[in-house]
């Protein structure tokens, strides 16, 4: 087989359009989340949607697992090669095909930077709002895929918000289309089902999304506190306050300082918690909120109050935030980024939790937070290097992931399952919903050929591993054997 | 005030065991929405009340069968509201029922739809099984997105239970201006304002005015009427409820209603045997009221000609397909997805589409 798919794929693209060498495949063993790694059997760049069409057919009639891949900046080992898949590269698939700025919408391709879509309308006075960390080198495909957020979703939404229209390949290689420039589409909501589906249902490769009228202003609160449950409070007294931010960050004492060293922005470092709340819209609106924010704050016990008085300013307080993850990179050998979404008032309750752990585990963990929505990202620090470090870390991991969801949040908030959190989706569902999603896939997909193993685990793994959600009073795995 | 899921669930695996095809109903208050209702009546208003309400978390989580009202008069307590601004269509209106039919009203451009607050639920597929998708917060990619995919599904791939919703905080101040205008102008004009930062919260055009809420603090209010002028229409809060719950005048009528969603900025020409009487543009554009006696297949292709599609609304024959038709393909994988939640095609059939 491996023989004839290779002389297969080679009809179809041009040599410099397949790559097979170990050579030319290292760069794509991994994505963002370097632990898992694995070289696939080939890796394709077609130019042309004819080209993708066939790869795909190609595969689905030689039982050949295909993974779609962007710019390989996930975080969870979604894009992770097996070795016997063709990786299918939308890196050539980097075209604006339109812009239209009466209708306020751009339509692209999958491999056009998330970024790049802003700069290219900001002349017109609009931009894309989702905003991923990686912004300036992740794809809008990978965005669809994973359903992307970043600091300003409270307000605008994530990725599934904002795109109106796509197109995807079905691993029949058909090409179907889904919604336009319209406000909604006809039939089932399949372009919500598609979104954060990991690239398991279809090759996403035509992107239309909504571009917003840029706020004439934007101002930040940086507020301090002493104590870091203050500070959870003064969040929720935020919102209980009828204010929607554009954006509610958090960062604790450890994120502060490796922040602060790396970025040089003028935080204090001597105290427990530092949240930044950012309003935006119009002058008159941003005056009003500010004020009103900055009061919210105080009386939730902030030891000191900063509000950010031009647009320089207001860039050197996200500047810290914005430097966390390298920042803490700079504090140990590695560190491994939890991505679990929790109430916000169980907050305070739940970093006590990983405070304690950490000491138990000896492994220090730095605290960003997208507070606003709930979403928690733990840095634990660790060092591959040291024999067992790498197993303590991730069942440490494993643990904030469970307590996640025992406190009625989630296990994976933006960065997606992957091959990372297989295990974790063993607690978050039972057996019924895993069957669901399965058959969901069966309805795109009925070989499992599109990135196989990713997203949703078997039943047996979740029954091998004993992780076991009980499901309506009942264990949801009687048929399976246990070990 | 109950749950009955308990219930719910045997009475669908009964369904299930004996072939029988169910009618879902809650309020029963849209009745008269997509293809002609068939089945043995599954009553679901009954399984209703408030299960978690968070105001500072801006999440809610209710059974099925709660009245909006209900709902509306408990967020209204914290200065908050369902963002995506309902129909009723009737007081007996439920929330399960507004997320089957994804019903949205004259804010939905702004603030988004039905389906873009569902942050999760539990329901019964077509095997009577409970199934929890998603969760009771805002940041949330851990599976597929079925709770999205059950808005707007016509109750065809399971029975809600309870959902999850995004909620957000009334405005401060409100004000609505009305602007002399023919659509044409109109629809520039209303694409012209969504172009810029300020905070319109809906615009429509009767043929003879474009109307726009504006709302915000009250000084940003203040200036945003300053920058689109025109003048103060009194009774705005009435004229909104009354364009969301369709009681205008336009729409007393015996002819069948056509809906049809189109790209905002989509020029405005009547189509061919109807006048401009028998329009209404709401949601800044993207959305188009037509009363006529029209062939749906003729509003069909104006529609897709437009960049979008039509539905028949309300009226007109419901024996027929009355919403918009899908590419082969897109219908194929329909019916493999309504198969994986309900094999035995007994949810809601034919509701939808005839073949669904």
């Amino acid at each position: 087989m491996p023989a004839q798919l290779l002389s297969s794929l080679a009809k179809l693209l041009p040599e410099s359009a397949l790559l097979t060498s170990e050579e030319a495949l290292r760069p794509y063993e991994c994505d963002g989340l370097s632990v898992y790694r694995g070289l696939p059997f080939a890796v394709a760049l077609p130019e042309t949607m004819e080209q993708a069409q066939s790869i795909i057919q190609l595969c689905k009639q030689l039982n050949t697992p295909v993974i779609a891949r962007g710019a390989g900046t996930g975080l969870a080992g979604g894009a992770m090669p097996t070795k016997d898949a063709v990786v299918l590269s939308l890196a050539k698939f980097n075209q604006i095909i339109e812009v239209d700025v009466d209708n306020r919408t751009a339509t692209v391709q999958p491999g056009v930077r998330n970024l790049a879509i802003s700069e290219a309308v900001v002349e017109h006075g609009l931009y894309y709002a989702p905003d991923p960390s990686s912004q300036i080198a992740c794809t809008i495909g990978g965005n669809v895929a994973e359903n992307s957020g970043g600091v300003h979703c409270l307000k605008y939404g994530l990725t599934v918000h904002n795109v109106l229209g796509l197109k995807f390949l079905t691993m029949d290689g058909e090409l179907i289309e889904l919604g336009g420039k319209a406000l909604d589409n006809a039939g089932y909501d399949v372009l919500a089902l598609l979104h954060g589906s990991e690239g398991l249902l279809g090759v996403i490769v035509e992107v239309t999304v909504k571009l917003l009228p840029k706020p004439e202003m934007a101002q930040v609160c940086m507020a301090m506190f002493d104590d870091i449950e203050k500070a959870g409070q003064a969040v929720c007294d935020v919102i209980a306050a009828g204010i929607v931010p554009a954006g509610l960050e958090m960062m604790d004492s450890l994120a502060i300082q490796a922040a602060e060293a790396y970025a040089q922005v003028g935080y204090p470092t001597d105290v427990a918690a530092i949240v930044l709340c950012e309003v935006d819209g119009t002058a008159h609106g941003v005056n009003d909120y500010i004020e009103k924010v900055e009061a919210v704050l105080t009386g939730a016990g902030a030891v000191e109050t900063r509000i950010s008085q031009n647009e320089e300013q207001r860039l050197q307080f996200w500047a810290g935030r914005k430097a966390a993850f390298p920042a803490v990179g700079r504090l140990a050998p590695d560190y491994y980024c939890m991505d679990g979404t929790i109430p916000k008032a169980r907050l305070a309750e739940v970093l006590k939790q990983i405070a304690a752990w950490s000491d138990a585990f000896g492994l220090p963990v730095a605290n960003v937070f997208h507070a606003g929505d709930g979403n928690m990202h733990p840095l634990i620090l660790y060092d591959a290097n040291k024999a067992g470090e790498l197993e303590k870390t991730e069942a440490f991991g494993k643990k904030i992931l469970e307590l996640c969801v025992q406190v009625g949040g989630t296990i994976t908030g933006e960065h997606g399952v992957g091959v990372e959190k297989l295990d974790a989706m063993c607690v978050q569902f039972g057996k019924t919903e895993l069957e669901q999603f399965f058959a969901i896939k069966d309805a795109f997909d009925d070989k499992r050929l599109l990135n196989p193993g990713k997203a949703v685990p078997t039943l047996h793994r979740c029954a091998e591993l004993g992780r076991m959600h009980v499901h309506n009073g009942e264990l949801p795995h009687p048929e399976l054997d246990r070990f | 005030m109950a749950d009955i899921s308990e219930k719910l669930q045997q009475q669908v695996m009964q369904a299930y065991e004996n072939d029988t095809p169910l009618n879902i109903i809650g309020g029963n208050s849209k009745a008269w929405y997509g293809r002609e209702p068939q089945g043995e009546p599954l009553y679901v208003s009954g399984h209703s009340g408030i299960v978690n309400d968070m105001p500072s978390e801006l999440v809610i989580t209710v059974r099925a069968g709660t009245k909006l009202s209900e709902i509306a008069g408990a967020l209204d307590k914290h200065g908050q509201r369902l963002p995506f601004d309902p129909p009723y269509f009737g007081e007996d209106a439920t929330i399960g029922g507004t997320v089957a039919c994804n019903f949205s009203g004259p804010r939905r451009p702004y603030a988004g739809s039905c389906r873009d607050f569902m942050l999760g639920c539990t329901m019964l597929n077509g095997k009577g099984e409970k199934l929890r998708f998603g969760g009771e917060v805002m940041k949330n990619v851990a599976g597929f997105d079925v709770s999205r995919l059950m808005a707007g599904s016509m109750g065809t791939l399971g029975v809600l239970l309870d959902v999850s919703l995004k909620i957000l905080p009334h405005r401060l101040a409100e004000q609505t201006v009305v602007i002399d205008a023919g659509f044409k102008q109109a629809i520039k004009l209303m694409n012209h304002w969504a172009g810029t930062p300020l905070p319109v919260t809906a615009m429509c055009a009767d043929g003879n005015l474009v109307y726009f809420r504006i709302c915000g603090t009250p000084s940003a209010v203040e200036r945003s009427m300053r920058d689109i002028g025109g003048s103060i229409y009194e009774d705005g809060k009435a004229f909104w409820k009354d364009l969301r719950e369709h009681q205008l005048d336009f729409f007393q009528s015996d002819a069948p209603l056509y809906r049809l969603s189109v790209p905002p900025a989509a020029a405005f020409e009547p189509l061919a045997g109807t006048t401009e009487h028998d329009w209404f543009v709401g949601w800044g554009g993207a959305q188009r009221w037509l009363k006529s006696d029209v062939d749906f297949a003729v509003v069909q292709s104006y529609a897709q000609k437009l960049g979008g599609h039509a539905k028949l609304l309300r009226g007109g024959d419901r024996e027929a397909e009355v919403f918009p038709p899908l590419a082969p393909a897109l219908m194929a994988l329909h019916k493999q997805l309504k198969h994986s939640f309900d094999p035995k095609g007994l949810l809601n059939p034919g509701r939808m589409y005839k073949d669904l």
